[in-house]
């Protein structure tokens, strides 16, 4: 079992390998389809991001509203190759790693590769149980997204595999 | 004539969502633990035993088993026998809401498909069956869309083979493949025109998932077992990752067709097959 903390340093990403198991504290930003949509709209254009990308960490996720007592609901992966479109863009802008369930489409992996950076995967289907490893919730960006609005999550221990490393391997 | 008002529907389908979302299956949770069993790959057991621990934790501390709430899908067998006073869509939009909200459930609904303008709870996606009696059954099947999206049909010349139809069903979930959170439920529809045959699909899905071996021997019982057999031989895997637990049951439906035509639906669930039913 590896550990890792955000933000990353190149040498944490270069040392993981593809079915690495891995456990991560620090920052993570949940973003899925919408929220993808606008950042890389955002890059586009040139305009600043609302979230700072360099060496940061997303989280393919739309949690669940905070019961009481609790900080946040079940908050586990959606389907990653939503997201292949926009990835490459993100990735080219400094993000550093990405967290969801399923495959990458070829062009993610090669700009993974290019921009060493490294995809990880979740226990899928496992919102409960992942929402114990949230430590902190707070809105970041876009609001009006409602369940797709970016939320920056402190996060302890959270249970990973290295779905693509930064040689472009692929566990699949 | 009996009389239910919406009121008692609205009430009993706000449970339903939460129960359905929160307690795992009876019959989903038996086939996750007789698989945990079986598997002897360390990775593949490894995350058989997170989902059998996630779906014990969401039923103790009333949480979403998955955060993709779905699409509620709600099932009602109105009996010829039963009036209903009030409006019944409107008693369970209303029921889907107040329970989601009681719930912490999140609101996964889009009300533009084409501008992804305006989110909420509602509308659900009604079925309605008229059947002989006094009763009033509904069923919550909060589906969610990670495996909706893999969804398939396909109009088979009457002539096809059961081996062609095996073919497409296995080549479907082999497309699914690590994307949709395998172990999947496979449901089947076979017969009935293309819109019918995956209403079938899904239906196929509310069926207990461990009654398989004891159904009487037919050409769909067969079918079922084959294709379940068939399916975790693909080695797709919990999450993908390879293992003998790809599929944890098939149940299939049919109905009279055309014989012009034999169409055939799939409708996949991932792991958290969530369905509840209350009797009125």
């Amino acid at each position: 079992m590896k550990r890792i903390a955000t933000p990353f340093e190149n040498k944490q990403i270069l040392g993981l390998r593809a079915g690495d198991n891995v456990l991560l504290t620090g920052i993570i930003y949940t973003a899925r389809d919408q929220a993808h949509k606008r950042l890389s709209e955002c890059i586009n254009q040139k305009k600043r991001p609302p979230i700072d990308l360099i060496g940061g960490v997303i989280y393919y996720c739309g949690p669940n509203p905070a019961p009481k007592e609790r900080i946040i609901g079940s908050c586990g992966p959606t389907t990653s190759s939503r997201m292949d479109e926009f990835s490459p863009i993100l990735l080219k802008a400094g993000l550093s790693g990405m967290i969801g369930k399923g495959r990458r489409s070829k062009e993610v992996i090669r700009a993974i590769k290019k921009y060493r950076a490294v995809y990880f995967l979740t226990y899928a289907g496992c919102g409960a149980l992942l929402s114990d490893y949230v430590k902190k919730v707070k809105l970041a960006a876009y609001p009006e997204l409602g369940p797709e609005a970016i939320y920056r999550l402190e996060v302890k221990g959270f249970p990973l595999i290295v779905g693509v490393d930064s040689r472009g391997y692929d566990v699949y | 004539m009996r009389r239910i008002t919406s009121a008692v529907i609205q009430k009993a389908v706000a449970e339903l969502c939460i129960k359905a979302n929160m307690q795992l299956r009876p019959d989903v949770l038996a086939a996750l633990k007789a698989a945990y069993r079986r598997e002897k790959k360390p990775r593949a057991k490894d995350i058989l035993g997170a989902i059998i621990k996630n779906a014990t934790l969401a039923r103790r501390e009333n949480l979403a088993i998955c955060q993709d709430t779905g699409l509620p899908c709600v099932f009602v067998e109105l009996g010829d026998n039963v009036r209903i006073t009030g409006e019944l869509n409107a008693a369970i939009n209303k029921g889907v809401e107040i329970g989601y909200k009681k719930g912490y459930l999140r609101n996964s609904i889009v009300k533009d498909p084409l501008s992804r303008r305006g989110s909420g709870y509602q509308p659900a996606i009604i079925h309605l069956d008229l059947v002989r009696g006094s009763n009033l059954r509904l069923t919550v099947l909060p589906k969610g869309f990670g495996c909706e999206n893999k969804s398939r049909l396909r109009m088979f010349l009457p002539t096809a083979n059961i081996e062609q139809i095996k073919q497409f069903i296995i080549a479907s979930v082999k497309e699914a493949g690590p994307d949709a959170c395998p172990p999947y439920v496979v449901g089947v529809g076979i017969g009935g025109t293309a819109d019918f045959a995956c209403l079938l699909a899904k239906k196929a899905l509310l069926g207990k998932i461990t009654s398989n071996q004891h159904r009487a021997a037919s050409i769909k019982h067969t079918l079922e077992q084959d294709l379940l057999s068939a399916i975790n031989k693909l080695n797709i895997g919990p999450m993908g990752l390879g293992g003998k637990t790809t599929c944890l049951g098939v149940n299939i439906q049919t109905h009279p067709t055309h014989i012009a035509g034999l169409p055939v639906a799939i409708n996949i669930s991932c792991h958290a097959l969530r369905s509840a039913t209350k009797r009125l």
